[in-house]
């Protein structure tokens, strides 16, 4: 049976495949942190897809620490002079990976691909360095959502907010009927996630996009930016005194239990909730973090091809390229993942609203100018200026008795010396 | 000097130490019990109960979803410990022996070099390391990641193995070469069959940290033979999803189990190695 | 009698060196040699080449861009840096002691012919043989106010019990000291055991028949006698502490803000995921500059006592 099967595989792929099959197989090893179950699934299939086109798979998943730990594996492997065919690399890493010299460039296949026309401009060109294609993106997460408990809502008697003051109105009512109003989980990047809302909130897109991507230090310590930490502290009167360290699906726990009402989370919140049987609309209500209707701030999942030797591997490396901006796995992954697509021609059918919203604001988004890069997720900034931001950021929220004003000070001198 | 209080059988004072043992005997495992429980619940109960009430149905949903994800990277962790225990053990060994009964000029300042080299922070040598196995042509091979074991395992097992034989009397040695016994010989007819105590600990210890290990594992083993640690660390640290702690905690415990095993089984000759060897410098 | 002596004696006793004899000397160098030159190039070699980084301006990937002790300035003056060294001392100091004198204590118990003594001995080392990747989120939940012992003793009516270290800026070092202590002080208990079990019984009969209290036998007799074991029990417990990295990152991350970051967990997330892998390197040089300075002459005093005596 088994023979049998391999048989037909052998014929029908020999059938399909334009190309002739190479008597050896080249190999793709892949190194990621897509671990957990949804994620897991969709590696899965993007493995079964590479084994059909008679490609070897070699799995390498480091998890931990939003990609920390499977960093230091890349550097090392890349000293060591056997980097993997492709590593999860994100907006400015794959920058400064291109920038040594170490990636591969995809242009062939983008051109034959039309990558420029099927994806925004904006997700090309974070995948482009000096403007050739040297990274493929799989998915884009969005950072601003508010997730909501309806049914703690009612109970406090409060309504779904669209302003930040109705947020702060929801949060004292949640707070009288003894409902935690914010989960939260103390962790410099949950801390700094909360707070690049904020500054998306208050300040817009291009105040945004000044501090965050360009650093510039007049915005940086701007009133606007005192008023965004004075409500970044607000917002430490709603959250239960045992945040500190705690996991941001713990968070979304309390949340799923009634425990609190609110959140502020990206997408990847939505894998927990399904998880526990809930549906949206019904169960759980997904909305744009208030005052930042129409902005996104986004967070893309992607693949940085590296330069290899071997021309077998190099095939399926190419293989593999072209197999995830494919219809068929972008759709598995972000089904599973909660992101959405990074094409503009596919079907969302499948997804659910709030899919089917992101969808719908990233594409107005993308015209209006008004999607920005997550800080919070390594995709505004280097993760030098980024490490120097979060610890001004948590420090501040942690320190009861932090000075705005001279967290503006800290923040502009922080960055200053990790430049 | 075991038996001080042998006289007053029951007394106040025994009963006070052995209730005081048992106390801390509780706290001690209370970490363990946490996870075992969590181990056999559902979800839902580790979502909803609190950290020591007992499952409300007890199952092994965790445990075969746990086996069934890192069981690939049990027998990888072997590939990787036995040869490491091993090979660390005899080299250590055979540097204790030629430091404490063949010592030379300088052999105190080599002694001291590694064991001052023990308090490198491993972070330190990844980089470096990396490179000289890429040129070694070992990047990413279990043999590598076995070298780097015993290259710092080296350190600690040096240090057991010297000072038990620093407490056998050199006279013994002495004897054995005006008869003619070689370097080698000694070692082997003479030194080696003394040191099951010391051997004991040193394959104990060794065990432990390798099969413990997960920052080496994750950096120089290549990706299909990565250690259970490294498995277990990709289960434990997801970053984006569903977490399921009842797996997690029975991972855990899957990866802990020939540790503990060691333990429980061989710990009596851990305390008795450690009594004839390492305590007496 | 240290071996020169016997060399000197040998040489005396036979007239002329025989070849095998030379053979005889050279070996245990030639055994040794692999070892020194794995410890030359992988531990010398690999520290000279971190402080050679240190003086560079290298970020993402090593550089060779000299810039004199910039780094060191840099680091000196990050404030970060300075909360993980404070750590770092009250962690190592308090570690230290505490797992002596834990490890004394239960060993002194244990050595009280205990019925079990091998089933309690094996609850106190246990901690050793797990790894703190997943002990870490054990006594996260355990210390976490919320979910563990606060809440615990609070549904069990102990209404007024707060125990909230894990989440205070000020105490959430003491978390990370208590999991260690945990992990540790079994390790030290056998120890001592098995240095008790070394002492001769007849001394503590002849303190006996004086009169010597049983508390003053051990503080005046047998302790005194452990030193060896004090040596071996410190060296592995500062090496412990030094190293103390999966525990901070499995348990708080470094938080609350960075409250309970070690000299360890910063060096690593500068070198390897902020991207300042000078900065991470210069950590690393001070690092072992405070190693050497504390551990160097202890070592020294310990091994030159023990030759003399």
């Amino acid at each position: 049976m088994k023979t049998l099967n391999r048989l037909a595989l052998a014929v029908s792929l020999s059938c399909l495949s334009q190309l002739p099959l190479t008597a050896q197989a080249g190999e793709v090893e892949v190194l990621h942190w897509w671990t957990s179950g949804g994620e897991a699934r969709a590696v899965d299939t993007l493995k079964q897809m590479m084994q059909k086109q008679g490609d070897t798979w070699k799995d390498f998943a480091v998890a931990g620490g939003a990609g920390e730990a499977a960093m230091t594996v890349l550097k090392t492997r890349a000293v060591s002079g056997n980097p993997p065919s492709a590593a999860q690399l994100k907006g400015p890493d794959i920058q400064e990976w291109a920038g040594m010299g170490f990636l591969t460039d995809l242009n062939g296949i983008a051109d034959a691909g039309k990558w420029d026309s099927i994806m925004p401009k904006r997700i090309a060109e974070t995948m482009k360095h000096d403007g050739d294609y040297v990274a493929v993106p799989a998915g884009v997460h969005r950072i601003n959502w508010l997730w909501i408990n309806p049914e703690a809502f009612q109970k406090a008697g409060a309504k779904v907010p669209t302003t930040l003051d109705e947020f702060f109105e929801a949060a004292d009512k949640l707070k009288a009927a003894g409902i935690v109003p914010i989960a939260h989980g103390g962790q410099n990047w949950q801390d700094t996630t909360i707070f690049e809302s904020l500054v998306m909130a208050m300040m817009g897109p291009e105040d945004y996009h000044k501090a965050f991507v360009e650093t510039d230090e007049d915005t940086l310590r701007s009133d606007k930016m005192v008023e965004v930490f004075k409500t970044f502290k607000r917002i430490r009167n709603y959250i239960d005194p045992d945040a500190a360290g705690r996991d941001w699906n713990l968070a979304t726990a309390m949340v799923i239990n009634g425990k609190a009402g609110m959140q502020i989370m990206g997408d990847w919140a939505k894998a927990e909730f399904t998880a526990a049987n809930k549906t949206p609309g019904k169960d759980y209500l997904c909305v744009v973090m208030p005052g930042t209707q129409g902005d996104f701030i986004y967070n893309i999942d992607s693949l940085a091809m590296f330069k290899l030797k071997n021309e077998a591997n190099k095939k399926a490396q190419q293989d593999l390229a072209r197999t995830v901006i494919d219809k068929p796995f972008q759709e598995v992954f972000n089904l599973n993942k909660g992101s959405i697509p990074v094409r503009n021609d596919i079907d969302m059918a499948k997804f659910d609203d709030c899919a089917k919203q992101s969808m719908k604001d990233f594409q107005a988004a993308n015209d209006s100018g008004k999607a920005e890069p997550s800080l919070a997720h390594s995709m505004a900034n280097t993760s030098y200026i980024q490490g120097a931001v979060f610890d001004v950021i948590t420090n501040f929220f942690n320190d009861a008795n932090a000075d705005p004003k001279k967290a503006t000070e800290q923040l502009v001198a922080s960055i200053k010396a990790a430049q | 000097m075991a038996d001080l209080s042998r006289s007053k059988r029951w007394s106040f004072n025994r009963i006070a130490i052995h209730a005081t043992l048992l106390v801390a005997c509780a706290v001690y495992l209370v970490p363990l019990i946490v996870m075992l429980l969590t181990s056999f619940k559902t979800p839902d109960d580790v979502r909803t109960g609190n950290l020591l009430t007992l499952p409300v149905d007890w199952t092994l949903i965790g445990w075969i979803k746990a086996w069934s994800t890192v069981h690939e990277y049990f027998w990888n962790s072997f590939m990787i410990t036995v040869p490491a225990v091993i090979i660390s053990t005899f080299i250590g060994a055979l540097n204790g022996y030629a430091l404490s009964k063949w010592s030379f000029k300088g052999s105190n300042v080599l002694f001291s070099m590694l064991l001052f080299g023990c308090f490198i922070p491993f972070q330190v040598i990844l980089l470096p390391m990396s490179f000289t196995l890429g040129k070694l042509g070992l990047a990413n091979t279990t043999t590598g990641l076995v070298l780097v074991h015993v290259i710092y395992g080296l350190a600690f097992t040096t240090l057991f193995f010297r000072n038990y034989y620093v407490g056998i009397p050199d006279a013994l040695i002495k004897a054995a070469r005006l008869d003619g016994a070689g370097f080698f010989t000694i070692f082997w007819k003479i030194l080696l069959p003394l040191s099951t105590p010391i051997v004991m600990v040193s394959l104990i210890w060794q065990f432990t940290q390798v099969w413990n290990d997960f920052l080496f594992g994750v950096v120089f083993a290549s990706g299909s033979a990565q250690p259970i640690t490294v498995a277990l660390n990709n289960l434990v640290n997801t970053s984006t999803g569903a977490k399921e702690y009842n797996v997690d905690m029975a991972a855990a415990m899957i990866a802990a189990l020939p540790t503990l095993l060691v333990y429980i089984f061989a710990g009596k000759y851990f305390v008795r190695g450690l009594t004839s060897g390492v305590v007496k410098g | 009698m240290s071996l020169s002596e016997v060399q000197i004696m040998r040489t005396g006793t036979s007239t002329s060196v025989r070849k095998p004899d030379r053979l005889q000397k050279w070996l245990p160098k030639l055994v040794l040699a692999p070892t020194a030159v794995a410890m030359i190039v992988c531990l010398y070699g690999y520290m000279l080449w971190t402080a050679v980084i240190s003086l560079t301006t290298s970020r993402f990937m090593p550089v060779y861009n000299f810039a004199g002790f910039a780094q060191f300035e840099r680091l000196l003056a990050n404030d970060r840096w300075i909360v993980a060294c404070k750590n770092l001392a009250i962690f190592g100091g308090m570690f230290i002691l505490l797992c002596l004198i834990i490890g004394v204590f239960f060993a002194i118990l244990l050595d009280q012919r205990i019925r079990r003594e091998g089933f309690i001995r094996t609850i106190y080392l246990y901690p050793m043989a797990l790894s703190m990747i997943v002990t870490g989120t054990a006594w996260k939940w355990l210390l976490n106010p919320g979910l563990g012992l606060d809440k615990l003793l609070r549904d069990w009516g102990w209404e007024g019990f707060r125990f909230d270290w894990l989440v205070d800026t000020d105490r959430v070092i003491y978390c990370l000291l208590i999991a260690a202590i945990w992990q540790a002080s079994g390790f030290v208990m056998a120890m001592f055991l098995a240095g008790l079990r070394g002492v001769d019984s007849a001394i503590i009969r002849a303190a006996q028949i004086d009169g010597a209290s049983l508390p003053t036998i051990y503080l005046r007799i047998v302790l005194p006698s452990l030193r060896p074991v004090f040596f071996s029990a410190v060296m592995i417990l500062s090496h412990i502490a030094i190293k103390s990295f999966d525990l901070v990152m499995a348990m708080t991350a470094g938080g609350p803000g960075y409250s309970s970051d070690l000299p360890a967990v910063f060096m690593y997330q500068h070198t390897f995921t902020r991207g300042q892998m000078g900065l991470g390197a210069a950590s690393s040089v001070l690092m072992l500059g405070a190693v050497l300075a504390i551990l160097v002459p202890y070592l020294y005093s310990e091994l030159r006592s023990k030759r003399h005596g």
